[in-house]
């Protein structure tokens, strides 16, 4: 059952820099929301903060309430690796293990988790490779390391990697911007079927695709919320004017 | 010249209203160009010219020795100056052997450092202790077989070796009388010298894995120990295999720590108390006191088997280093 | 798991930390003016110095420096600046692999290329005497030009010169050593490397004391050159990593 994410008051620093400031925002759980901003605007900062990536990141510090499945990510005691199992995430360029198969791409997370047994193994790969739409293209080369495939591919199979773990929430910081406009359409149907049973927060520079995909938008400038709604009502009738002027391309 | 002018003049058709002045101002100038070009290319040959002139002039000394003795110089044993008789298979042992015991022991010590240092170390930390290991890696040789004499060997004569003996001496390795200085003296010797090559290459390999692979294992819900593993060790796996190797080229090539320390017997043993010999020693002890051609030839003959073996393990540690970072990376030793 | 790396990193520093332990206790004693100044005494007699060991040093390191630097750094710029193709790759790996040759090697190069020669123009057979006749001690530049022609250019130098400050093996038979004054160029020359192995290995306890303040010496000169290519990166951008 996935659930959604409820962010309070959070702000984020990297350093001195403060790049993220009060923001307040509801992730509906089972729908896909979009966030749209020019570069800079702590976008991809924002959704790192949703599974402690942010922290990683030396001098970085975030404060703030993340709600998810009723409990605080962040509040002292919980364990970010925890964090990291229930919400997972894909990255802008496809980063696949490349020293080991696709096979062991896809358990890298599982076996991560204890599971030992082959069985099981085989069968949770299996499973997230057709989540992925990618076990027709691969089922014949598990062995074959998980470097040999095409950009678009290696983007699912990093999507496959992430779902084998059983995440409810799924977070794509710039999922398509390495690739295609072909393989991009594969993904983005890919999406709008995994919504069925996922939380899917986007990060993408590309206003059509969040017209696409997402159910609601949120705006971000300068590592502010300045607006969030359902897609359809952000696009047509934009509250802010200062999302006017960004979907309208006089900034951005 | 008349190229130069060629060219230019060239440019000049081009453009025919530029004046004759200035057409002789830039040829002037691009010969200049093209000399600095021609010059530095010269000195960056010099590596080339080195390993070629280094091959022929040994092998045209060593050719006395080459034209005797044939394979049967790596194949025998019995070192004879007086008889003018010369195999060099002692020597050969007397060098891996001493190498490998030395591996043995700085591998696992050398990659845990590094790994420490590269993925673990409260970031505080890491400056001085690389600095700290830097500076090993700057102590002369000498320096070390200095200590190694005077503190080392004794240490090992007087507590090690008999506790080794007492404990575990019914294993040939640890048979015979503790002298100290021997086999074991030496292994561990090059051991502490090729450790801090060993950290500082693998360090390096380990900080060139790439950022985006740590995250997406941290994103799996990956710990740190959990993420160096199957991220950054095996994405760098050739290239600390490298280190590794470069490691064992310098522990065969080592010299004077070896030599004050190794005993100086060309004897074959399988004890690791017993003295050696390695062919690095046997030509800084015996070089000066050749007295024949084929003497001389002997001992050129083994620094040439040495160039060449260094040369292989060097050569193949350089391409798997380079292999992890994206070409030639530099490696600071 | 982080304990037990960080046990390793303890365990690769502690030699650093006896070894410099025994150089100051050992060799800080036997350091005084006289060693600066003096000329070693002859056999089995106490006291005297290493001046012109520590001269020789130096000058070595000058005639190093002087041919072996400016084909290092040009080769250097070569690398830097050139427009070829494949040669500067070629280049690049055979001056990295070199610079894992044994020096050893590299002296018995020396050797056969200048010493062999001027040996055999000398009137008199000399091998036997030991004390030899047209012996050039400056091959050891071999050992600047390799590790220039890679990293930045006076951090390079630097790091040349350090190491060849300390090296043995080629020394051998090339400068061959000498007890007193060297008489000119082509005549053996005493180095500090040189005259610590010798007498490490020689039975007199004077010596060895004398031996410890030695390497304390050349220590102190290889760091300090070491420190300072390092100050000088931190400065700079032009140093490759």
């Amino acid at each position: 059952m996935a659930d959604g994410i409820s962010v309070t008051k959070l702000n984020a620093w990297f350093g001195p820099s403060h790049v993220l400031c009060d923001i307040d925002l509801a992730v509906a759980p089972r729908a896909v929301t979009a966030i749209i901003g020019p570069s800079g605007c702590g976008k991809s900062t924002f959704i790192r903060c949703l599974n402690r990536m942010h922290e990683v990141v030396p001098g970085a510090r975030v404060v703030g309430t993340v709600l998810q499945e009723g409990q605080d990510i962040y509040s002292p005691g919980v364990d970010p690796v925890e964090v990291r199992r229930r919400i997972g995430m894909v990255f802008q360029k496809p980063n696949p293990f490349p020293t080991m198969t696709v096979f062991d791409n896809v358990a890298a997370g599982v076996r991560l988790g204890g599971v030992r047994d082959r069985a099981i193994l085989n069968e949770r790969v299996e499973r997230a490779l057709h989540a992925a739409a990618l076990w027709d293209e691969v089922k014949d080369r598990l062995a074959k390391p998980g470097a040999g495939l095409s950009g678009g591919q290696q983007q699912r199979l990093c999507i496959a990697r992430a779902l084998a773990v059983e995440p409810e929430v799924l977070l794509m910081d710039e999922p398509c911007s390495a690739l295609d406009p072909i393989a991009t359409a594969r993904i983005e149907e890919l999406i709008l079927e995994l919504k069925r049973d996922l939380t899917i927060v986007i990060v993408t520079h590309n206003m059509q695709q969040a017209a696409r995909v997402a159910d609601a938008t949120g705006f971000f400038l300068l590592g502010e919320l300045v607006e969030f709604g359902p897609t359809s009502q952000l696009f047509t009738k934009p509250v802010d004017k200062r999302t006017e002027n960004y979907i309208t391309g006089r900034f951005g | 010249m008349a190229v130069v002018f060629g060219r230019s003049a060239g440019a000049g058709a081009a453009t025919p209203t530029v004046p004759p002045l200035a057409g002789a101002r830039r040829a002037r100038r691009r010969f200049g160009d093209r000399g600095f070009r021609e010059i530095t290319r010269a000195a960056g040959l010099a590596p080339l010219v080195l390993v070629a002139g280094m091959a022929a002039v040994m092998a045209h000394a060593a050719w006395p020795s080459l034209r005797r003795f044939g394979w049967a110089f790596i194949t025998t044993s019995n070192w004879d100056p007086v008889a003018e008789q010369f195999g060099a298979l002692p020597f050969i042992f007397g060098t891996l052997v001493s190498s490998l015991l030395a591996l043995l022991l700085a591998v696992p010590l050398g990659l845990g450092a590094a790994i420490y240092l590269a993925e673990l170390a409260p970031r505080a930390v890491r400056p001085p202790v690389t600095f700290l290991i830097e500076m090993l890696a700057a102590i002369p040789s000498v320096v070390y077989g200095l200590w190694g004499i005077f503190v080392l060997a004794p240490w090992l004569r007087t507590w090690v070796q008999p506790a080794l003996g007492h404990t575990l001496g019914f294993l040939p390795l640890f048979q015979g009388p503790p002298y100290g200085v021997g086999m074991l003296a030496a292994g561990l010797i090059l051991a502490i010298m090729i450790v801090p090559f060993i950290t500082a290459v693998s360090r390096e390999v380990l900080l060139a894995v790439p950022r985006m692979q740590r995250e997406a294992a941290l994103a799996l819900g990956a710990t740190g120990w959990e993420t160096t593993r199957i991220a950054v060790l095996r994405y760098g796996r050739s290239g600390l295999i490298g280190a590794i190797l470069l490691g064992l080229g310098r522990a065969l090539g080592e010299t004077m720590a070896v030599t004050m320390l190794i005993g100086n017997r060309p004897e074959i043993s399988f004890s690791l108390f017993a003295p050696g010999y390695t062919m690095a020693s046997v030509i800084a002890n015996e070089f000066t006191e050749a007295t024949s051609d084929l003497y001389l030839g002997a001992l050129i003959e083994i620094g040439l088997l040495l160039l060449a073996l260094t040369l292989a393990v060097n050569g193949l540690a350089r391409l798997l280093v380079w292999s992890v970072g994206r070409g030639p990376t530099v490696v600071r030793e | 798991m982080a304990v037990l790396t960080a046990a390793a990193a303890g365990a690769v520093i502690l030699p650093l930390v006896l070894i410099f332990g025994f150089l100051l206790w050992q060799g800080a004693s036997a350091i005084n003016v006289d060693f600066f100044t003096h000329l070693p005494k002859p056999v089995g007699e106490v006291g005297g110095g290493m001046a012109n060991a520590i001269i020789g040093t130096l000058i070595l390191l000058g005639l190093a420096s002087l041919l072996g630097l400016p084909i290092g750094i040009l080769g250097g710029v070569y690398l830097a600046e050139s427009r070829d193709r494949r040669l500067p790759w070629i280049v690049r790996f055979l001056a990295d692999v070199l610079n894992g040759v044994p020096s050893i090697v590299i002296g018995i190069f020396a050797y056969t290329l200048v010493v062999l020669p001027m040996r055999r123009f000398s009137a008199a057979s000399l091998r036997e005497a030991g004390l030899a006749l047209g012996v050039p001690e400056w091959k050891v530049v071999l050992r600047v030009v390799l590790p220039t022609a890679r990293a930045g250019i006076v951090t390079g130098a630097m790091v040349a010169v350090a190491r060849v400050a300390g090296e043995t093996a080629p020394l051998l038979f090339t400068a061959f050593g000498n007890r007193f004054w060297h008489q000119g160029l082509d005549q053996p020359i005493a180095a500090l490397p040189l005259q610590i192995f010798a007498y490490a290995i020689a039975p007199y306890d004077d010596w060895h004391r004398q031996a410890w303040a030695g390497a304390l010496v050349l220590i102190v000169l290889v760091l300090v050159v070491s420190l300072m290519a390092r100050l000088v990166t931190r400065g700079r951008v032009g140093a490759v990593r």
